[in-house]
């Protein structure tokens, strides 16, 4: 036995000791960093607080798709175009590069090799040219697109000029209402019916024809109400006036850059993993489902992709969230997105750095963790289930 | 009735180029469609492109043989029919591209640079590289050299990073941030890891942080709020700026790669290590981390190449790098509207250093995955 106990070789009292030293130092850390910060800040005349996110922001803003903004809103308008501006190009993103990446992925394993080798060329080729310079390319690309006066025409409807493509827009008059609200019964109880033909098919094998029926209901119920009640919806055209045109939709080539760039930059990496996902299946699987008789589209659709599935949506969900963060760079072809409109415009104007960061950031990580949350649930549900 | 069956045909040939053509391209009447549709498009498309990027273009000289020394005298703007790329402005801003607006008396020390580069990495990357053992010890220096050479001091002129531009700029980011990130990454990824909750939390915290924000903000942080948090007399340079924030940003990915291959070391190697007495750093040190860095360098050069990738952020804030050069050049009355030969130029370059990174990083799979095999037999 010894007298003299050392305290430092017990395990217990080290963990104890080195975590408070941790924790005591971080403190000290952040302690002196807000000092000085404080300490900067007044040196600098800067304001601090959120007083001005209600203060008017003075600038314009030129695509706004939701909102209706004009240079005399507030610093929080600003803020909200912006992150409804980032979540329109991420949710359009992400769903075209799904489908081009799954499309690219499965030409990467057909049996015709030319057509593999384009994609292989075309996979490499994105995947190793950086995001930014792709954006800028694309925006360099459209913005030497004919100008407004020679703008390209189809139809007398729709007009692509270097100020972008300018569409009808629809203005939904009265009772429009009811067809929106027939078109969400007809979502949710397709939803239902099919839960419900899956659960007939699973007790007694009697199968329920679910696709015609939900096409029926979510497209011809809406369409038919739509013509019963006298077609509630006209089109506002867009004319050429002057310089420019007036009235329609106008999708802004900002938005076409970011929006082709992030596809098909995303696209390239989600065909990869497609690909990895769809040979992860044993060839057995293939030639067991074969030897039972099944159709060449049913095996895919029934064998091969739920399986693959598995394995494609952990890196699929990081895809998506590489694409919402990557929407941060339109601030290089001046789409006015979060980062762009909330965090680089207003912050030059409030000088406001710490709190227009602190917002941008915690709104990226919100946004990160949603996505993550919701994919989460989706992964688990298609997970193998051991009975 | 007593036919004798009809003889079958022979199968068609599978085998030499005709069965090769058969197989692989006109299978079906489907697959024969997509072949000969894609087949056009090529033959539409190659001549094209070739005869824009080599045949037509212009590289010092345009087709009257002058020297070409603004877009005017370009073929393509002369004779926009028949013109291909005016490679001129590549040639002429050739030196920018590679050095920025370092000087061009010191414009050695950048070489003497590149080329102790390639003597440090080479012998790190091939560990069948002759004399490797001595040139790693180089390696371990040349950051320190370079650094010297770079900046200046030690009896040379100072040069400072606001000249520095293009490649310089690119790969100093590139190696620095991924050459930083490499021991930041491993502490998170073993803080992470650690018993004590404390540093644990801590470590998932900052990892899951960075990870969830863009570089952009980032890089924002690293500009305007770096500076608040600074005492005064404490006066950073952007390159220095935007590096902390890069390193930062890579450290996290690296941290979470490096947890990867951590988590592939089967649990018995810790026992094993413990049980001859070994302590936490020695376990880790001499045990843990080798065997499982070694599986995760193919994923550590991935990262690697998303980071060199993500380098040209950095002319969000201001930095010159290579297609921030490139920009500068297109911005240039003198050359307005070359675009195209600027963007293909700089997406060739990325292309020569990320393709050739990542068919390193397949190279080394499959030398780890025969590595395995053996070990397991």
């Amino acid at each position: 036995m010894r007298s003299n106990f050392n305290f430092f070789s017990d395990e217990k009292f080290r963990s104890i000791f080195f975590q408070t030293l941790v924790i005591g130092l971080f403190a000290l850390g952040i302690f002196f960093i807000v000092q000085t910060t404080a300490y900067n800040l007044e040196k600098r005349n800067i304001a601090t607080g959120w007083r001005f996110l209600s203060d008017p922001a003075g600038f314009d803003i030129s695509f706004s798709p939701f909102i209706n903004f004009k240079s005399t809103d507030t610093h929080l308008d600003v803020y909200f175009v912006g992150v409804l501006n980032t979540l329109l190009v991420s949710f359009c993103g992400c769903i075209a590069a799904t489908i081009l990446g799954f499309l690219v992925g499965i030409i990467r394993l057909s049996s015709n090799w030319l057509l593999v080798r384009v994609a292989y060329i075309y996979v490499e080729f994105t995947r190793n040219v950086p995001l930014l310079l792709q954006i800028i390319l694309w925006y360099s690309i459209l913005i030497q697109l004919p100008r407004v006066k020679q703008s390209l025409e189809f139809l007398d409807t729709f007009f692509i000029s270097n100020r972008g493509i300018y569409s009808p827009r629809p203005i939904f008059e009265n009772g429009f209402s009811y067809v929106f609200i027939a078109f969400i019964l007809a979502l949710i109880s397709s939803f239902i019916i099919r839960r419900w033909a899956k659960k007939r098919q699973d007790d007694t094998g009697q199968q329920f024809p679910v696709i015609s029926t939900a096409f029926g209901l979510i497209i011809l119920l809406p369409l038919f109400l739509f013509f019963i009640l006298g077609s509630p919806m006209s089109f506002d055209y867009p004319a050429l006036k002057g310089f420019n045109f007036k009235g329609g939709m106008v999708i802004r080539p900002e938005f076409i850059a970011m929006f082709l760039a992030l596809t098909i930059y995303t696209a390239a990496f989600i065909s990869e993993t497609v690909r990895s996902g769809i040979l992860s299946v044993t060839k057995g699987q293939r030639e067991a489902s074969a030897s039972l008789g099944l159709k060449k589209s049913w095996i895919m659709r029934l064998i091969i992709i739920p399986q693959a599935l598995r394995v494609i949506v952990p890196p699929l969900t990081s895809q998506y969230l590489n694409l919402t963060k990557n929407s941060s760079l339109g601030i290089a072809v001046g789409y006015a997105d979060l980062v762009h409109g909330f965090g680089g415009i207003s912050l030059n104007q409030t000088g406001q750095a710490i709190e227009c960061m602190v917002i941008v950031m915690a709104t990226y990580l919100t946004i990160s963790l949603t996505i993550s949350v919701f994919m989460n649930i989706y992964n688990r549900s298609i997970q193998f289930k051991e009975k | 009735m007593n036919d004798i069956t009809e003889s079958r045909k022979p199968p068609v040939a599978t085998t030499g180029i005709l069965g090769w053509f058969r197989m692989n391209l006109f299978s079906n009447w489907v697959n024969s469609l997509i072949s000969l549709f894609v087949l056009y498009i090529l033959y539409q498309f190659i001549p094209w492109i070739l005869n824009w990027t080599i045949f037509a273009a212009d590289f010092k000289y345009n087709f009257n043989g002058e020297e070409i020394i603004n877009r005017e005298m370009c073929s393509r703007v002369l004779d926009p029919e028949n013109g291909g790329a005016c490679w001129a402005i590549i040639y002429v801003r050739f030196y920018q591209f590679m050095y920025g607006f370092y000087p061009r008396d010191e414009v050695w020390r950048v070489n003497l640079s590149y080329i102790m580069l390639a003597v440090a990495v080479v012998p790190l990357l091939f560990d069948k590289f002759p004399f490797r053992k001595h040139f790693l010890k180089f390696t371990y220096v040349f950051p320190i050299i370079a650094f010297f050479l770079l900046n200046g001091g030690l009896g040379l002129d100072p040069v400072s990073t606001n000249k520095w531009g293009g490649l310089l700029v690119t790969l100093v980011l590139g190696c620095t941030g991924i050459a930083l990130a490499f021991p930041l990454g491993i502490i998170l990824a073993l803080g992470r890891r650690s018993n004590l909750p404390v540093i644990s939390m801590m470590c998932t915290l900052f990892i899951e942080f960075i990870r969830g924000v863009p570089l952009i903000t980032l890089l924002f942080f690293g500009m305007v709020m770096l500076p608040l948090f600074l005492p005064e007399g404490i006066d950073m340079d952007g390159l220095a700026r935007v590096l902390v924030a890069v390193t930062l940003f890579q450290s996290a990915y690296m941290a979470e790669v490096i947890r990867g291959g951590l988590q592939a070391i089967p649990q018995g190697q810790y026992e094993a290590a413990r049980s001859i007495g070994l302590s936490y750093w020695q376990m880790n040190m001499k045990v843990v981390l080798p065997q499982a860095i070694r599986i995760s360098i193919p994923s550590i050069v991935n990262t690697s190449i998303g980071l060199f990738k993500d380098t040209t952020l950095v002319i969000i804030v201001g930095l010159l790098d290579l297609l921030g050069i490139g920009r500068g050049a297109l911005a240039d009355t003198t050359w307005l509207g070359l675009a195209y030969e600027v963007y293909f130029f700089v997406s060739l370059v990325f292309f020569i250093f990320t393709f050739g990174m990542s068919r390193y990083s397949l190279y080394l799979e499959k030398k780890l995955k025969t590595g395995i095999n053996m070990g397991a037999d």
